[in-house]
């Protein structure tokens, strides 16, 4: 063999051998046993301390509390989400207690109004509503019910009573066009309001023969976009004109 | 709040539009804008070295020894900025031991090892060894130790022994040209397989990355050759001067097409990201991108290398003077080492600055001290010019025939 | 021997070729790798993950009701408390962000401290529509990090969550850059890599996690994907669902039902 490949072949051997005892020494016992990673990893991972200890958790001391709390609007709503992280309380209940936010800026962070919400999610302008007042007094955050049905749908429809509200239609209670039951109000979701079904429900006011104050536009029904139900140009919260 | 996150604080109210809340922090920062810059320095310098061997470009020959060792000694320094960003370079060996096989960043090691080992250091050992037994023939104290410990004992000088040292360098150098477009080629890679990121994803990239590296390269070999020649007191080689800005020119105007078709063929699919990218283009990289990297960069050194250089013309479209042609040459150099530092700074740090939500631009605050701060980046720029110049003085690589030199 | 265990997928697709073509190689490791004591008591017996839990038996996804979200930003809240992540605003494992698209055309995005105190009160004259969308990890099954992760610190557990090895991470930082959602931070402490881990400590107690737990409206709904009836299957039977930049063939596992098409 030429003198240059054996002196070469010496150093890349010893090269090639170190890299070898190096794997051998140095990767981890349990890697690749699953796939291409340390077991050990996953368990290291699963063996975190939990610090929500989950809802049902709660229901073997609260159990009053819970019954109601799972009876009524905020069932879905987990104890520790106002209540917070309750694991280390699960563990040692006496030493360590959770907080209760009583303070009037906690429940805004729900209920207060913002148009990005969902329309039919109760909403308060934590402004004018009852001022300084914390929401204790008036709601039990565990089984809470309005003080008195909601006399205004922008309760619960802030956003499309404030759009209506700068509208041309301001002043057309809602129930105008909503045949809304009694039951609505308790149980939205199973009593929902009706919806003006025809074009000549908008003619009412708007229809060329109509005996409307004469300074509310009017259209030809027989000929204006005939193919359409109003609603489907017109956003009848908001009603744009030409 | 701890004090050292104050920075991520200022960059948050510099923020325009909308970003994903991780985002504040910029994840590679100068480190790794210095890294594909030295890679490509090496796969330049190497690629030059080459054209000697294998295409027998005479003319470069003075050069051929120098870039070799430029180039090994940009490779040797090329895994510090990468090391040095790693939030835990104690681990950094892992790459060796569990790579994974999926990931473009866990062939690093691969290519790395194989570039350094098989190619350089290997083509250099072979070039050097027959110099290495008779200096070591003549010396005496460290010196000697060190040329006799180099040859590994492989001390045979017959004729057929040197035969073979030649064969096997020009074997080298045929693999090393591949091996020198893998290295380069993958670093783009790294960045041009990136989907998430529209600056980055794009099978230009590996290519645009190694065009300009040659060019990088070729810029670099000029400015050593030219300030070698000045520092021992020689005339520069007229010849070779021209020759590598000849080479420089045709590597230049194909890089810059490249980049042009990658740049139009972005305008022209306009795609999802365009509004956000042309925004940072226009703002945030204004500077680094259209003055220094296009105007500075390129079409200024790329306009006065055509005017003097012999590229198209025996003599050159101007048919400067020797010395008016050097000093175009040198400061076509220094302008092209910004503007592909600048390159690399665009498409590092460029890739960042927007939001993958494609609705907001960040900015990058860079550090002065610490370790991914100014000082580390310029020490890291450094330190390659440091090693070359031990490599120089333990392995000379000036070539003995002076009588050349005296034509020039 | 690498390709044991991994989730099962539906047809051929190209991880499934790169799997069965990678052995060749890997084979190779694996030879490197013989004569390595396999037994590892350590790990198996370990007290707090209970014996009964396989985790091949599972697959875990999680479903989005973007039109329930009310931005709260208890999840938010909750994830930074479950998972101790870091408290100043650069690092979210999940967090909100409101929608608000203008007549104008724009669209403005934000997410204030990702959501957690809530959201400042918005100009409401000029707008077409708004809403907000809970964001996390994606959890996707050819997830890009776990591709891009040169040593194996990342990578997907048999039941389908992907998972960041503390103790391995070199903190190159790659798979962050390789996320197309910015779900990945680098930790400031520990300077590896973070994200969401679905709760994973929580999962295999049989709890779901944190964010979902706290969710007041049942926005985010977790499960089983393939339990013959559970939430999730509901969530999924009833919605049109979508997932987030499905152009990159990411195969989210966290599911969005009414998904507006500004969200990117």
């Amino acid at each position: 063999m030429r003198q240059q490949i054996s002196r070469l072949s010496i150093v890349f051997g010893v090269l090639l051998l170190a890299l070898v005892l190096a794997r051998h020494f140095l990767i981890p016992k349990s890697f690749g046993k699953i796939g291409h990673y340390r077991a050990a990893a996953v368990d290291a991972i699963a063996a975190r301390k939990i610090k929500y200890a989950g809802h049902q958790a709660c229901a073997s001391c609260h159990e009053e509390i819970v019954k109601l709390h799972d009876d009524r609007r905020h069932r879905n709503v987990a104890c520790e989400v106002c209540h917070g992280p309750a694991a280390a309380h699960v563990e040692a209940p006496t030493e360590i207690r959770l907080p209760a936010p009583k303070q009037r800026g906690y429940c805004p962070l729900c209920h207060g109004y913002d148009p990005s919400r969902p329309t039919g999610f109760p909403q308060i302008d934590p402004v004018s509503h009852n001022p300084l007042k914390p929401c204790i007094t008036c709601h039990n955050p565990h089984a809470p019910e309005t003080p008195h049905t909601p006399e205004e749908c922008s309760a619960c429809h802030g956003e499309i009573a404030r759009t209506k509200a700068v509208s041309h239609h301001a002043l057309l209670p809602c129930t105008g066009c909503h045949e809304t039951q009694k039951q609505h109000k308790i149980t939205p979701q199973l009593s929902r309001p009706s919806k003006p079904a025809s074009r000549a429900f908008c003619g009412q006011c708007h229809g060329v023969d109509a005996s409307s104050p004469k300074e509310i536009p009017r259209v030809d029904l027989a000929t204006h976009g005939e193919r359409y139900v109003c609603w489907q140009c017109h956003y009848p919260h908001f009603p744009e004109l030409k | 709040m701890d004090p050292q996150l104050q920075p991520l604080m200022d960059v948050l109210q510099q923020v325009k539009g909308y970003i994903y809340p991780n985002e504040i922090e910029l994840q590679w920062g100068l480190l790794v804008v210095v890294y594909p810059y030295v890679t490509g320095l090496v796969a330049g310098a190497f690629i030059l070295a080459s054209l000697e061997r294998v295409f027998n470009v005479r003319e470069v020959q003075p050069t051929y020894r120098l870039s070799l060792l430029t180039a090994l000694a940009f490779l040797i320094v090329a895994p510090l900025p990468l090391l040095a960003h790693l939030g835990h370079p104690g681990r950094a060996f892992e790459i060796f031991l569990t790579p994974n096989l999926n990931s473009a960043m866990a062939m690093f090691g691969f290519i790395y090892a194989w570039y350094l080992m098989v190619v350089l250091l290997l083509e250099i050992w072979f070039d050097y060894r027959k110099d290495l037994i008779q200096w070591a023939a003549g010396e005496t104290g460290l010196r000697r130790f060190l040329h006799r410990a180099l040859t590994l004992g492989a001390t045979d000088l017959s004729e057929r022994s040197l035969s073979f040292d030649r064969g096997a360098g020009k074997l080298i150098t045929l693999i090393g040209i591949p091996s020198a477009f893998l290295l380069h080629g993958y670093v783009g890679f790294i960045f041009g397989s990136v989907k998430a990121n529209p600056w980055w994803s794009s099978v230009l990239i590996p290519i645009v990355f190694l065009f300009s590296a040659i060019v990088s390269g070729i810029a670099l070999i000029l400015l050593l050759f030219l300030f070698s020649s000045l520092v021992r007191g020689k005339d520069v080689d007229m010849a070779c001067a021209d020759k590598l800005a000849s080479f420089l020119l045709y590597a230049l105007i194909v890089d810059f097409s490249l980049e042009m078709l990658d740049f139009i063929h972005r305008l022209y699919e306009a795609e999802e990201s365009i509004k956000i990218l042309s925004q940072m283009i226009s703002s945030r990289l204004f500077l680094s991108l259209v003055v220094l990297q296009v105007l500075v960069g390129t079409v200024l050194p790329m306009l006065s290398l055509f005017l003097v250089s012999p590229a198209f013309r025996s003599r050159g479209l101007l048919a400067a003077p020797a010395e008016l042609r050097r000093l175009v040459y040198f400061s076509a150099a220094v302008l092209i080492q910004i503007g592909i530092f600048s390159t690399r700074w665009n498409v590092v740090i460029g890739g960042q600055l927007f939001s993958k939500s494609l609705r907001g631009l960040t900015v990058y605050k860079m550090e002065l001290l610490g370790i991914e701060g100014f000082f580390m980046s310029a020490l890291l720029l450094l330190l390659p010019f440091l090693i070359l110049y031990l490599l120089v003085v333990l392995l000379p690589p000036w070539p003995d025939r002076e009588a050349r030199v005296a034509d020039g | 021997m690498e390709s044991a265990g991994e989730p099962e997928a539906g047809g051929l697709d190209r991880r499934d070729f790169l799997r069965k073509s990678l052995p060749v190689p890997l084979t190779l490791l694996a030879l490197l790798r013989a004569g390595e004591p396999e037994a590892e008591k350590k790990a198996e017996g370990d007290a707090s993950k209970p014996p009964a839990y396989k985790a091949s038996e599972h697959n875990y996804a999680m479903g989005i009701d973007t039109s329930r979200c009310i931005g709260c930003g208890r999840c938010a809240e909750a994830c930074k408390a479950e998972n101790d992540v870091p408290r100043e605003p650069f690092y979210f494992r999940t967090w909100i962000e409101r929608y608000v698209v203008q007549t104008n055309g724009e669209t403005v995005v934000s997410s204030p401290n990702g959501g957690i105190a809530g959201f400042p009160p918005v100009n409401e004259t000029g707008i077409v529509r708004t809403f907000f969308v809970p964001k996390l990890c994606n959890q996707c099954a050819n997830p890009p990090c776990v591709q891009v992760c040169p040593v194996g610190a990342t990578f997907t557990t048999q039941d389908g969550v992907v998972l960041v090895d503390q103790e391995y991470c070199i903190g190159c930082r790659y798979c962050i850059q390789a996320c197309p959602y910015g779900a990945r931070f680098l930790h400031p402490v520990t300077h590896t890599a973070e994200k969401c881990t679905f709760c994973y400590h929580r999962l295999i107690k049989g709890l779901v996690p944190a964010c979902v737990e706290v969710c007041p409206t049942q926005a985010r709904i977790f499960g089983e994907l393939k339990a013959r009836s559970s939430p999730l299957t509901r969530f999924m039977r009833l919605h049109e669902i979508q997932v987030l930049k499905p152009h990159l063939n990411t195969e989210p596992r966290v599911y969005y039902a009414n998904l507006d098409g500004e969200v990117r």
